[in-house]
């Protein structure tokens, strides 16, 4: 039995689980029309490969990644691509991203087979690696990196490769499902992502509130004999952030501002190694995903949802009013955004919608301003799980003293809410760590941006300086050449190159070109011109300069 | 040896010569409001009032004394002093451009700063030897650094803070040393036993 | 009496010989400060302050020959980290320097565009792309919204058109004033407390 860690401060939350873990999973409806997000992951927007009008085939490659840190986007179901345009995208501004429009055809007919992994063993770390990038694998936890840079340790040695299937947010348990349903393949996942890192010691977290997945995966573990620990850790939120399961698992703690590779731990959720099975050995690239649905609507459960499914059907489907939303949150109640409209699709990141309605039957917890002056008490510092002090950072936010809270480690906060919660005067705290961080963000794209400037600004004060020196050379040269008198050749050159011209010009005045074989209509539109022009020049004084 | 540390403990915590002995209160509240500031106005000082200490030890004793010219004490620690902290200047302007903008008037103000001719005086009045002299002066100097900048650290946060419309600026700064000054007479009867 | 005048002349003479080296030895050569000031503007180059450039700017701030606010592309964030610096207070921008703007570019309209080169000739980073007789085009990413380019277009079709937003660009909005404040005042931020 592994010994546990704590990590400090944390909250005990109701879970709100057992709602939508009743009824199973099942895929969701084919909604008419999939809406792909080019951008769904951490790193520049994939490029389109389809045109507007193109059939696509299920599992069809539709837009490729340009750069290292990118991951291709695949058709969720086949049809045509309507349109490549901004859509409204699942983000905090409300705003519109391109996003490739599909309307499906209902056939779901997939894309012929690429590959066959009979043995992952044998293939090398590189290969693996590339199928998953291919698949267009990110982080499904919700972060969204992609997969396959997660799983390229870069030469540096893996001791522990952790799968957090701990999933702390009240309300969201499609994790659960899955590891409830697929605990093998989820297995595999993890030995393949394994083989990928070499790395030395597997270990996979769920929480102790979650028996029959915990049950379900140890039955897995047993029937395939493979090396790998399940671990139950106490149930106390976040013990699903990524630097706090370490610390419960491990004991150690990621440097601040480091990642956990620094400390020879890579972690990886658990529906991420179910999308790397997916790919690897069925050859699917993820094009659905486990979505919770709860809140107020009459069936909440989890459905295996399309990629680019508009929130408003799930919600639909779920049996809940879209007439009387009141909130839509997407991710959970502590550290989920709330959407500006349903027609948002959900992206490889989404694992859970939140509905409330506007006669509030679900409450949720309440961001809303009725914040109160702080008092001091001190009970966000206890319970921040990052050793931050909230509070002070919530006093350098307020002044925008943005260097001081830098000071107070302001990037290592993981924006979990636990000091939201905690404080009796309902101060939105992370609301003002958020805005924080983008200001600073922003301050520091306009100093890159300011050097640049500055940068541009110098070199052409340095080339209008050049061609001033330049300009002079060249004056003087030419004075010395006049003073000197010139050869006569020049001259004569010159005299010759002006005669030439003289000529070229006369000729040009008298016989005009291309003005043989004219129709009789082009022959009249140049004498009513020719006409136009005498009658002009006959009318306009001749000493007027034209 | 118990002599030095004892003037040391008793010119830092007992006597601080900012919350007991309320000299150099124009610094103390003048460059506070910012912690960095602070320390370079305590590293400053520090720098001055030793070597000022020193120097007007060595004026007056072999200088001052034999010629029987005890009435030019003042004057002549005032040059001692000026000279010290034209010194300085140049020092910190050379290494520190920022901290020299940032100190701006403050810094040739260390000349008419009460602390440092306080200390050379008082090193006359109580016949301190050359090395209790300058313990005294780097003792003096290390209790105006340390309520200096313990003082900065929390206006730096009371900037910040709610503070009543009417409080706000220097009314809260004063409070907030009258309250330092009456934790630090809690230091009173340290150094007896 | 003699003794006394001829202490204190030696006392002066050797002070005086002591800073005169020390003079010539901590001599500051060029001045670290205007790096430091120039490294906060936001390099615009537009002369909104009065000055052609930025760092012309900077000096003038570093000999005390122009005041702080006078930046509105800065605002007041600039304003706000040259105080701290430079250890002032902090004031309100100069009025007769422009008010501040969020931030724009310039956009061309190519098609009214007669390809003059002025506006290149204008241009203080070089990112107006053309050249005579040929349509010009601004590099947008380049651009520093200093607008000096609108005036000398002889067509007038030069528009500054505010920065494209992206999710990339997007701010997370500061949490709304809490109740209690707004009942107050409108105004209530607190200041830092500035005393001499």
């Amino acid at each position: 039995m592994r010994r546990l860690f704590q990590f400090k401060g944390g909250v005990v939350l109701k879970e709100h689980k057992k709602d939508a873990t009743a009824l199973p999973v099942q895929p969701a409806r084919l909604p008419p029309r999939l809406i792909l997000p080019l951008k769904q992951h951490i790193g520049n927007p994939a490029e389109p490969v389809v045109a507007e009008g193109d059939k696509v085939l299920k599992g069809q490659l539709i837009a490729r990644a340009g750069d290292a840190i990118c991951a291709p986007l695949h058709a969720s179901s086949s049809g045509t691509v309507i349109a490549i345009t901004d859509q409204p995208v699942p983000h905090a501004s409300g705003m519109s991203a391109p996003c490739i429009v599909i309307d499906t055809d209902g056939e779901e007919r997939w894309r012929p087979r690429e590959h066959h992994v009979d043995n992952f063993a044998e293939l090398s770390a590189q290969e693996l690696r590339g199928i998953i990038h291919d698949a267009g694998i990110v982080g499904l936890g919700g972060a969204g990196f992609p997969a396959a840079v997660k799983l390229d340790p870069g030469g540096r040695p893996v001791d522990t490769l952790i799968l957090n299937g701990a999933e702390c947010e009240p309300y969201i348990t499609c994790d659960e499902m899955l590891l409830r349903e697929h605990a093998l393949e989820v297995l595999n996942g993890l030995l393949m992502m394994r083989h990928a890192l070499h790395a030395k010691r597997c270990v996979i977290g769920i929480e102790n509130n979650k028996p029959k997945a915990f049950r379900a995966l140890c039955e897995a573990v047993r029937h395939s004999d493979a090396d790998v620990e399940v671990v139950e850790v106490p149930t106390i939120y976040p013990a699903g952030s990524e630097k706090q399961l370490i610390q419960v698992l491990t004991g150690k703690e990621v440097p601040s501002g480091g990642l956990p590779l620094d400390i020879g731990i890579v972690c990886h959720n658990v529906g991420t190694a179910y999308a790397v099975y997916r790919a690897v050995e069925l050859d699917q690239p993820l094009i659905s995903r486990y979505v919770t649905i709860a809140g107020s609507v009459a069936h909440a459960r989890n459905l295996e949802v399309l990629i680019g499914t508009p929130l408003g059907d799930l919600i639909e489907e779920c049996g809940g009013n879209r007439d009387t939303l009141h909130r839509l949150i997407v991710g959970g109640p502590m550290m989920g955004t709330a959407m500006h409209s349903d027609v948002v699709p959900v992206v490889k990141g989404t694992n859970c919608v939140l509905v409330e309605s506007t006669s509030h039957d679900v409450p949720l917890p309440s961001r809303d301003a009725y914040a109160m002056p702080c008092i001091r008490c001190g009970n966000c510092a206890d319970a921040c799980p990052a050793n931050l002090l909230p509070q002070q950072m919530y006093w350098y936010a307020r002044a925008r003293d943005f260097d001081k809270i830098q000071d107070y480690n302001l990037f290592d906060c993981i924006e979990c809410g636990c000091c939201d919660y905690v404080c009796p005067s309902q101060i939105p705290l992370v609301g003002y760590y958020r805005y924080a961080k983008s200001e600073i963000w922003n301050q520091e794209a306009e100093k890159r941006q300011a050097d640049l400037a500055r940068e541009r600004h110098q070199f052409r004060d340095f080339r209008l300086e050049r061609e001033k020196k330049e300009r002079a050379e060249r004056h003087k040269k030419k004075r010395s050449a006049v003073t000197q008198g010139g050869s006569d050749d020049k001259k004569a050159a010159i005299q010759a190159a002006m005669e030439r011209v003289r000529a070229k010009k006369s000729e040009q005045d008298s016989t005009p070109k291309n003005t043989d074989n004219l129709t009789p209509a082009q022959q009249k539109a140049i004498n009513d011109a020719d006409q136009r022009r005498e009658e002009k020049t006959a009318t306009s004084p001749p000493d007027r300069p034209q | 040896m118990t002599e030095y540390a004892l003037i040391l403990i008793s010119t830092v915590l007992v006597n601080n010569i900012v919350l007991v002995k309320f000299l150099g209160l124009c610094p103390f509240m003048g460059v506070s409001r910012k912690l960095e500031t602070a320390t370079g106005m305590a590293m400053a000082t520090t720098f001055v009032l030793t070597l000022s200490a020193v120097f007007s030890y060595l004026v007056n004793e072999f200088l001052l004394i034999p010629l029987g010219l005890e009435y030019l004490q003042t004057i002549s620690f005032i040059l001692v002093i000026a000279v010290v902290v034209q010194f300085t200047e140049m020092v910190v302007h050379k290494t520190s451009p920022v901290l020299y903008q940032v100190l701006g008037i403050f810094l040739p103000l260390i000349t008419t700063n009460c602390a440092v001719l306080g200390v050379a005086l008082l090193n006359v009045q109580q016949q301190h030897g050359f090395l209790e002299s300058a313990v005294y002066g780097f003792g003096a100097a290390m209790g105006f650094s340390l309520v200096l900048i313990l003082f900065a650290a929390m206006r730096e946060r009371i900037a910040v803070a709610d503070v009543p419309e009417a409080f706000r600026g220097p009314a809260i700064a004063l409070i907030t040393a009258g309250l330092m000054s009456m934790a630090f007479m809690g230091f009173v009867g340290l150094v007896k036993g | 009496m003699l003794s006394a005048l001829l202490a204190l002349g030696v006392l002066g003479i050797l002070f005086g010989l002591l800073l005169g080296y020390a003079a010539v030895r901590y001599k500051v050569e060029g001045d670290p400060l205007v790096e430091k000031i120039d490294a906060i503007l936001p390099q615009t180059q537009c002369g909104q302050c009065g000055y052609p450039g930025c760092r012309p700017y900077a000096t003038a701030i570093a000999n005390d020959e122009a005041d702080i606010n006078r930046c509105p592309p800065g605002g007041e964030t600039v304003i706000v980290s040259l105080a701290d610096l430079l250890g002032r207070d902090p004031k309100p921008l100069d009025e007769e320097c422009g008010e501040e703007k969020p931030k724009m570019v310039a956009y061309i309209h190519e098609e009214i565009c007669i390809g003059c080169t002025l506006c290149i000739q204008a241009c203080p980073v070089d990112s107006i792309l053309g050249a005579a007789k040929q349509m010009h085009t601004i590099i947008e990413s380049e651009c520093t919204g200093c607008e000096l380019c609108v005036a000398p277009c002889p067509v007038d079709c030069i528009d500054m058109v505010p920065v494209r937003q992206s999710l990339d660009t997007w701010k997370w909005p500061a949490p709304p004033p809490p109740p209690y404040e707004q009942a107050a005042d409108g105004s209530s931020n607190p200041q830092p407390a500035g005393a001499h």
